[in-house]
């Protein structure tokens, strides 16, 4: 058993050490092959410059991201409750799971890209198309995702609860829902992802304010130090937001992550 | 002795499958009945059929009405099923769940309570706050080896201790038929006997009366006072036996040629 135990934990170590040599290297050439100008300097800044492009417009880009993150946390707390709503309701009658999945699924074909236009036509430049759009790409995953941890309970266990003479709604509240919440932080983790993107592609077809005019802005400046700075500042910030969520799940489901062998 | 639950003419088949046929099955008050039959051979869908959590193609489950859970639920079923009730003092449960104590064959704890809430989970559906329920579970965890467990999740538990904690929670459904699908196959021999002695006890105490199953050939004669075989494909109760012997039954029994005797009889059968 200990043996078991510390090659897991060996294991764990390799895990986040051998992909920070990877990444390590990669910058280590790359800024090699700035310094020897084997491309030229315009096009692919060195990472010190970028990290230098990071650092002076730092205030700016804690602006931009301030209204980038409100727009995306408000649309993912809004899908989360329509995408709850949606799942617990088609868990519960056939009927608007008969009429709704199918729908549901043409609705994720339309690529955001292509709705965002549309959006600011409607609802104009302010935050509110952003908050549309990533409502739309928030709920899905979660919608499906309680749908399929509502629907995958074993169904002696809804035995269980029925021979104690449960109701509905109790069978929901200490089964179908507990069992379907790791699913549901899956869902959750795929959502922020794509509430942080769907927030900048909305934010480049206009507005004020936010990671993704920013980055229109830098683009017709040419300042690719610059630009390069907000794509790893997007990324980091989905990579946060995350691990949040990771947290999260952790204080919600304790018994995911408790081993036989601790008291 | 007074007949407390009745199955008469049960049949079940699932899709072109015929499972059970025409099973007819009583249990008296207090009385330990056993199901024995080979692996397959659709003790499971009879226990479910029995709780009410399956209708069967034809047939009816009849319980004796003063024994019945739930008033309220009670008078509701009066209204449905009046007319085909057969007899006056029994209530039709065909296809009603909830009238009878039902341990499934899985222990199905659930993963996200700790021990100490899936014992009580029965007391907070009927409706018991959740620290009342939580210190009536509490009061049993001794007898039951379970001491130091409250707080823990199932996980961290022997196949063993999770078993016991099933046993608990179908104890603490509080009604006066039990049926027990494999209720002691993860218990050590020594852990079983005293959970035997306890549940007899109990059962005296109480009043319960129990239908189980299991594929252990000593522990049925051991504990039974009838056992039922169920065997054949449809299956049918092919015979019954009855374990004449005062209890608690020790270990002189078991070492006994009357104990072989009742062991060959029931080998043939099966
Ligand atoms: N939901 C179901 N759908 C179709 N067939 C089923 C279903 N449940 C059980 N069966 C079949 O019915 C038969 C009886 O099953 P059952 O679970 O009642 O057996 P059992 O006597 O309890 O067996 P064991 O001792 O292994 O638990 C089996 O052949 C099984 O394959
Ligand atoms: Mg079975």
């Amino acid at each position: 058993m200990s043996k078991k135990y510390s090659d897991n934990k060996n294991k764990k170590y390799m895990d986040i050490v051998v992909p920070c040599i990877v990444l390590v290297a990669v910058l280590v050439i790359w800024q090699l092959a700035c310094t020897f100008s084997l491309v030229p300097s315009y096009m692919l800044p060195s990472p010190v410059r970028v990290v230098k492009a990071f650092i002076n417009d730092f205030d700016l880009l804690m602006q931009h991201a301030k209204t980038t993150l409100t727009e995306a946390v408000l649309g993912m707390v809004l899908g989360v409750l329509l995408g709850f709503v949606s799942a617990a309701l088609m868990d519960a009658f056939k009927v608007v799971r008969q009429g709704l999945y199918p729908l549901l699924v043409l609705t994720q074909t339309i690529p955001p890209v292509a709705i965002a236009p549309l959006l600011i036509l409607w609802f104009s430049y302010g935050i509110a198309p952003k908050v549309v759009l990533v409502v739309l790409v928030s709920y899905f995953p979660i919608a499906i995702g309680l749908l399929e941890g509502f629907e995958s309970v074993d169904c002696d266990l809804i035995f269980l609860l029925k021979s104690m003479n449960a109701s509905r709604w109790q069978i929901f509240w200490h089964v179908k829902f507990p069992s379907a919440l790791g699913e549901f932080f899956s869902g959750l983790k795929i959502a922020a992802s794509y509430s942080i993107v769907g927030a900048v592609i909305a934010e480049w077809l206009g507005g004020f304010n936010g990671l993704g005019v920013y980055m229109t802005r830098v683009k017709k400046s040419m300042s690719y130090d610059k630009m390069f700075a907000v794509i790893f500042f997007v990324s980091a910030i989905s990579l946060i937001l995350m691990a949040v969520i990771k947290l999260i799940q952790k204080k919600a489901m304790p018994y995911k992550y408790i081993r036989k062998q601790d008291e | 002795m007074q007949k407390i639950l009745c199955a008469n003419n049960i049949s079940k088949s699932y899709g072109d499958k015929e499972v059970l046929k025409d099973i007819n099955l009583t249990l008296d008050e207090g009385e330990l009945v056993c199901l024995l039959g080979v692996s397959g051979v659709g003790k499971t869908t009879l226990f479910n059929i029995l709780s009410g959590l399956m209708k069967p193609d034809s047939g009816e489950v009849l319980l004796k009405k003063s024994y019945s859970n739930d008033e309220r639920r009670k008078e509701d079923i009066d209204k449905e099923y009046d007319t085909e009730s057969f007899e006056d003092d029994f209530l039709d449960i065909t296809g009603v769940s909830g009238h009878i104590s039902y341990m499934l064959q899985k222990d199905l704890l659930l993963p996200h309570k700790i021990v100490i809430d899936n014992a009580a989970l029965p007391l907070v559906i009927s409706g018991m706050s959740k620290k009342e329920a939580r210190d009536k579970a509490a009061s049993y965890f001794e007898r039951f080896g379970l001491s130091g467990t409250e707080k823990k999740y199932p996980v961290q538990l022997s196949g063993g201790m999770r078993q016991r904690v099933a046993l608990l929670r179908t104890y603490l459904c509080g009604n006066s038929v039990a049926l027990l699908d494999e209720p002691f196959s993860a218990l050590d021999t020594l852990t079983r006997a005293s959970v035997h002695e306890w549940y007899l006890k109990v059962m005296e105490e109480i009043k319960l009366s129990t239908l189980f199953i299991t594929h252990d050939i000593d522990e049925a004669i051991l504990i039974s006072d009838r056992i039922c075989i169920l065997k054949g494909q449809p299956a049918g109760i092919t015979d019954e036996i009855v374990i004449d012997e005062p209890k608690p039954r020790g270990q002189d029994f078991v070492l006994s040629d009357k104990f072989l005797e009742y062991k060959r009889r029931i080998k043939l059968m099966l």
